[in-house]
């Protein structure tokens, strides 16, 4: 009985760490999803790994870690890297689920667990130089994965100041997989976007990135804020009558989704996650 | 033995690199643009001082850690000292001077420890290395830019042209020590001068009749008091603490008052008496209640004079202290939202007007914005409310208010602190910053400010508050403290004694975790360090609670414990260095009579609009600071997280056009809505002060209607700012104001919960002591239920009636009035009958979504409020058609008063609108329609007198303040 509500309700730990703050809202979003949820600080963890067995998902909250000292992300990631690297990387191994997002993405590519194999990544300061918060059109990658719909349009706000993607190829010259692709600033008509639409200049316009086998996603734009259809930003435009649209009435699927999709993976999968990748 | 490495970390691999944008904003701010071609950067530098054993580990650390990124490489230098530039480059390296909080060195060796470096052994600091090529600066043009990048009471730094070899002074260098031990203070046999003498040399801020009634007090004890009893009693007597003048005794013409603020809008909020109003004018923050199980807590701080010296720490420890009010209320609060009011002089300020010694509003500005961004931010913490106002008045003296709202259960409303409970303090370490605080702020700001009150200013270390913030909420939810204070103003002094007012207590400061050694007992028991708490814990309670934040990483300590005989005791080790009597402490200060003159009438002076049109005075106010867009602020404020946004500062087709206030789902669920808002009447203050207190109040209630709010569940919080209170005028002012604040509010029906004043927002320039324009921040927050009810400003679609509600406007005390050099006059009056109808009525037509937009009508008056609603219609226009005499039409179009408001209404629903405002007594008539042409046109008496492109307008509206935060 308990392992069939297990297999119904996967467990998602969300790690926090000193200056963790969206880590509440990814709870409650995870929860929304159907997950069972535990808010774990890296301490914690790192002294028990074993929950890690447990776990179908780690999420990477948003927020400051460090209060993004030296750099965003980097003494959480040197603090994952001296205690978890092995654990975590067996996790993401076994096809277990991880999604970073904001400082968790920075955290993602500053250990190196983004974009995984050749080639690195660096989160690096808006070219505005400056924090921003806004909504953006996302364009999904041309992919298979839990996360979302290949190619679907997506509007989730950002803010962050140091969320430009830049890419570090083994090779001069050689372009970032577009498989490992997961998101791209769009402008409002769907196409390329300039600033603001794109509020930091990354690579190519990349929002968001993942691995080669798909199962960790690095996002930049905050899914857990949109969670409601009245978090959208002019919901109050939607309907003719001014009230709250219903999620179906919505002109874009909620940030939700991509948390349900994850959850709903973990169902499906029969038991365990078990050795290679089902990701892809 | 330990050796010193300095750590460079340059960033000259990333493959699409952006001029330094701190440089960048320097180099413009002394009148240079930089060019293509010129290279601004900035090298990130670390001193690490490392015991010998560890030195093996710094190369790695600098490559794997501090650089850490293809992007940068380090470079790893034995001793003090930089790498080399490339030639032609200057540079300017701008590092904390010793004892200043330098967060990014706790995070380093944080990191340090985590490689196994030596725990004790190890020390770090920081610095930026600013590197300017391509230009070669001369000196003097360095060192003017040093001054922008740094501000001398926090920072020092070294300026070098090309080719000049890079020396800094020494990073690890010491304070020197302070005296230790029990200072007598002799004042029993001494004279008024000396007495005075003593207050001022003391930076005591006590006036005579305070330091006779303190030499009476030790008479009578035999002995003359130590330096910290002195001390102790200089915070708890200081207008920041107690408030001296509002709750004192006035005479006002022939009204008398024994305590004017509790006579006052104190006395509104017993009158009414609401059964969920939790917590009213006792704690840290007021409560309402949302449900029976969950509670708002709101208070709204101001944090001035330390932003004047030092706009960036100085705002940015302002919104950490209203945080720690939050997190100081009943058991703690789980802040949810921000709030933040600044008044500035304006932008263009000639440098010809500055007072010596005062900087730029637009540096004030940029400083202050990203003093709260960068604090607000990181706590994790919404901001998403506020107003920024403009005024030539606050030239030597700007204005930042800084709210928190919070999250609480109804159990954890009331603390009790019982004699035996441990004085715990947690959080960050005590050390010399922020001296003499809370006296500070009673004082005129002069030239020297700078000199005389460096402790005064403080840099905040957010992280150190979001962890202590982590840790209290889990203290509270398991109900291990018995209650809970931050320390503000007067530190460790005013925490422990308004926790032990009614019982006393024990402290032992030299149990208190210091960030360096030397401080004497008398600068812990006072120093203002932030992102620190006390807590008042049941012994049996201990050992969880310092689990609990050894967990969170955060220090705590036991200072010693609560007392059950109305005595506070000092120690340092085992010397008693001040004893006090709490009922002396808080209830000996000598309440003098004020004598207040009641405001004269201005003679009206009309504004001089010389041959201006309606469309140029138009687009003036539109570019206006105080009614331009906030975009380029707001946008740097994270106003998500959280994740209970359901109304934001911006909405409208393209996000970009102002709502009235802001909206969040509390708990989550959609069962409640936390409805925030603001309203204050900058250009009225000083025609008018009753006036203003009641537009402030109406505005803040008409911007809290139109974001969702109700009425049957409202409170208010009032910050006055004031001038030199001392000047019978002036006090008389605030008199005015109180009394207007109080008729408003039991208009209403909406009780003050909560408040703070500023008194003696004062600067002197040449020679003069001049006082601010007296301000009343309203801020409101009410709790509606259900998903939220608000149709936003924004013009929903074409052929709508456009409908004007409430009463006719006024030139006097309106914006218009103050920038074209108006006065006085008399105001459009507030109505105690019509505001609660009108509200009442719109909230009902709201809820029953036939209003389609709804904008207050403020600072501009009628025609500015329609051209913002039009800005949110995503190329719809609006088309106005007014009547009435000639004379009339400026007021008619940007006069200003309360109770109005502009709707946009379905062309179905428009005539049985306007038949039951007729039914209810509301003013309200349809003056136009929206269009779907994209112009914005008014009409006056069938005559064209505004048409204009809403695009071209709103670009007009956008770029005042897109000027002072440009995007590349």
């Amino acid at each position: 009985m308990a392992d069939s509500m297990n297999h119904l309700r996967p467990l998602a730990l969300v790690l926090r760490a000193a200056g963790t703050n969206c880590d509440r809202e990814t709870v409650h979003a995870l929860e929304l999803a159907g997950a069972r949820v535990e808010s774990i600080h890296v301490n914690a963890l790192g002294k028990d790994p074993a929950i890690l067995l447990e776990a179908g998902l780690v999420a990477f909250p948003g927020g400051f870690t460090f209060g993004d000292d030296v750099a965003s992300g980097a003494v959480l990631a040197h603090i994952i890297e001296e205690r978890l690297r092995p654990m975590l990387q067996q996790f993401v191994d076994r096809g277990g689920l991880v999604i970073g997002i904001c400082n968790g993405f920075q955290v993602l590519v500053r250990l190196g667990l983004l974009p995984g194999g050749s080639g690195k990544g660096a989160m690096l300061w808006n070219r505005s130089g400056r924090f921003e918060d806004r909504w953006v059109h996302l364009e999904a990658g041309r992919c298979e994965c839990p996360w979302f719909v290949s190619g679907h349009k997506y509007f989730i706000p950002v803010a962050h100041a140091e969320g430009r993607f830049e890419w570090f190829p083994d090779q001069p010259g050689e372009s970032f997989p577009e498989s490992q692709v997961a998101f791209r600033y769009r402008n409002s008509d769907g196409d390329a976007a300039q600033y603001p639409d794109d509020p930091n200049g990354s690579h190519q316009g990349i929002a968001g990135i993942l691995s080669a086998d798909g199962n960790v996603l690095g996002m930049m734009p905050h899914p857990e804020r949109f969670v409601r259809p009245e978090h959208h930003p002019y919901w109050m435009r939607l309907r003719p009558d001014g009230a709250i649209p219903t999620e179906q009435e919505l002109p874009v699927p909620l940030g939700l989704d991509i948390f349900r999709g994850a959850i709903d993976h973990l169902r499906s999968r029969q038991g365990d996650l078990v050795g290679e990748s089902e990701v892809r | 033995m330990s050796r010193t490495y300095t750590v460079t970390v340059i960033h000259d691999r990333d493959p699409n690199p952006s001029p330094d944008a701190e440089l960048q904003d320097a180099l413009i701010s002394v009148g240079n643009s930089p060019l293509p071609g010129h290279l601004l950067a900035s090298d990130a530098v670390f001193y690490l001082r490392v015991p010998e054993r560890d030195c093996n580990k710094v190369v790695e650390l600098a490559d794997r850690f501090l650089a850490g990124s293809p992007a940068c490489r380090a470079v790893v230098e034995e001793g003090v000292g930089l790498p080399p530039r490339s030639a032609g480059e200057a540079a300017i390296v701008v590092q904390r001077r010793p004892g200043v909080m330098d967060p990014v060195s706790h995070s380093v060796l944080h990191a340090m420890f985590e490689s196994g470096f030596d725990r004790d052994g190890c020390q770090v600091r920081t610095a930026l290395r600013y590197r300017l090529g391509g230009m070669e600066p001369a000196k003097d043009l360095l060192d003017g830019i040093a001054g922008r990048l740094g501000n001398g009471i926090v920072d020092e730094w070294c300026t070098f042209i090309a080719g000049e070899v890079e020396s800094v002074p020494d990073p690890f260098r010491e304070f020197p020590a302070h005296a230790q031990g029990r200072v007598e203070i002799p004042i029993i046999e001494v004279s008024d001068e000396e007495l005075l003498f003593i207050s001022e040399e003391g930076g005591l801020s006590l006036d005579l009749a305070e330091m006779q009634t303190i030499r009476s007090h030790y008479v009578s004890l035999g002995r003359d008091p130590s330096e910290i009893e002195l001390e102790t009693i200089a915070q708890t007597w200081s207008e920041h603490c107690c408030h001296k003048t509002l709750t004192g005794s006035v005479r006002h013409g022939d009204l008398k008052f024994d305590n004017l603020l509790k006579e006052t809008i104190f006395q509104v909020t017993r009158d009414l008496d609401l059964p969920w109003c939790w917590s009213v004018f006792r704690d840290n923050a007021g409560v309402i209640g949302i449900d029976d199980e969950w509670g708002v807590s709101f208070k709204v701080e101001t944090h001035n004079h330390p932003s004047a010296l030092e706009p960036y720490g100085g705002a940015g420890t302002g919104i950490g202290g209203v945080i720690r009010d939050t997190l100081g209320t009943g058991l703690g609060a789980m802040p949810i939202l921000n709030t933040d009011v600044f008044c500035f002089a304006p932008a263009d300020t000639s440098i010809e007007d500055l007072p010596a010694g005062t900087m730029h509003p637009r540096r004030l500005m940029r400083g202050v914005v990203a003093g709260v961004r960068d604090y607000g931010n990181r706590m994790g913490i919404p901001t998403a409310n506020g107003a920024i106002h403009f005024h030539p008045g606050f030239v030597g003296n700007p204005l930042v208010f800084c709210g928190s709202v919070g999250l609480l259960r109804r159990e954890h409303v009331d603390k009790t602190v019982q004699p035996g409970d441990l004085i715990v303090a947690v959080g960050g370490r005590t050390g010399r910053d922020g001296i003499h605080g809370a006296t500070f702020s009673s004082r005129e700001l002069t030239e020297d400010s700078e000199e005389v009150s460096a402790g005064a200013v403080q840099i905040g270390n957010p992280l150190e508050e979001k962890k202590v913030l982590d840790g209290l909420m889990r203290v509270r939810d398991e109900n291990l403290c018995r209650a809970v204070t931050d320390c503000g103003a007067g530190g460790f002094s005013s925490a422990v004694g308004e926790m032990g007012e009614h019982t006393g207590a024990e402290v032992y400061l030299d149990r208190a975790p210091l960030k360096y050694p030397g401080l004497g007992p008398t600068e812990v028991w006072i120093s203002e360090a932030q992102e620190r708490m006390v807590l008042a814990v049941d012994p049996a309670q201990l050992e969880r609670v310092e689990q609990i934040f050894a967990e969170e990483e955060v220090e705590c300590a036991v200072l010693g414990h609560f007392r059950d005989d109305g005595k506070l005791r000092l120690f340092h080790g085992e010397e008693l260095v001040g004893e006090l009597d709490v009922g002396f402490l808080h209830g000996g200060r000598p309440d003098i009579e004020q004598v207040s003159v009641p405001p004269a009438t201005r003679t009206a002076t009309d504004p001089e609009l010389g041959s201006r049109d309606d469309l140029q005075i138009l687009e003036e106010l539109l570019a206006d600071g105080n009614v331009a867009s906030k975009e380029p602020v707001v946008r740097q404020y994270d106003h998500e997280v959280q994740g209970r946004m359901t109304l934001r500062p911006f909405a409208g087709a393209d996000r970009d056009s102002p709502m009235d206030g802001c909206a969040l789902d509390p708990l989550r669920d959609g069962s409640h809505q936390v409805v925030v808002s603001c309203g204050m009447a900058v250009a009225m203050g000083e025609v008018d002060p009753y006036q203003m207190a009641c537009h402030s109040v109406d505005e803040a209630l008409r911007n809290c209607i139109a974001s969702g709010g109700t009425l049957e569940r409202a409170a208010l919080i009032d910050n006055y700012a004031w001038g030199d209170v001392r000047d019978p005028k002036i006090l008389g002012q605030i008199v005015e104001c109180s009394l207007g604040a109080a008729d408003a509010a039991r208009a209403y029906g909406t009780p003050f919960i909560s408040g703070k004043d500023s008194l003696h927002n004062t600067y002197r320039a040449a020679g003069v002591s001049r006082s601010i324009p007296p301000v009343l921040l309203v801020s409101a927050i009410s709790v509606a239920k259900g998903p939220l009810c608000a149709p936003g400003s924004d013009v929903k679609d074409a052929g709508s009636a456009m409908v004007l509600l409430g009463p006719q406007a006024a030139i006097p005390g309106s914006l218009l009035q103050l920038k074209y050099h108006g006065d006085g006059g008399v105001v459009a009056r507030f109505d105690a009958d019509l505001g609660p109808k009108l509200l009442e009525k719109l909230r009902h037509w709201i809820v029953e979504r036939r209003v389609r937009a709804v904008h207050d009508l403020s600072d501009g008056g009628l025609a500015v409020a329609a051209a913002e609603m039009a800005f949110g219609g995503g190329g719809l226009g609006i088309d106005l058609h007014l009547d009435g005499a000639d004379d009339d039409r400026i007021a008619t179009l940007f006069g200003e008063g309360p109770h109005r408001f502009l709707v946009e209404v379905s062309p179905t629903e428009v005539d049985a609108l306007l038949l039951e405002a007729d039914s209810a007594g509301i003013p309200a008539r349809c003056i136009g329609t929206s269009t779907d042409d994209g112009v914005f046109r008014i009409r006056y008496s069938g005559e064209t007198c505004i048409e204009s492109p809403v695009d071209s307008l709103k670009k007009i509206w956008k770029r005042s303040l897109e000027a002072i935060w440009p995007t590349p």
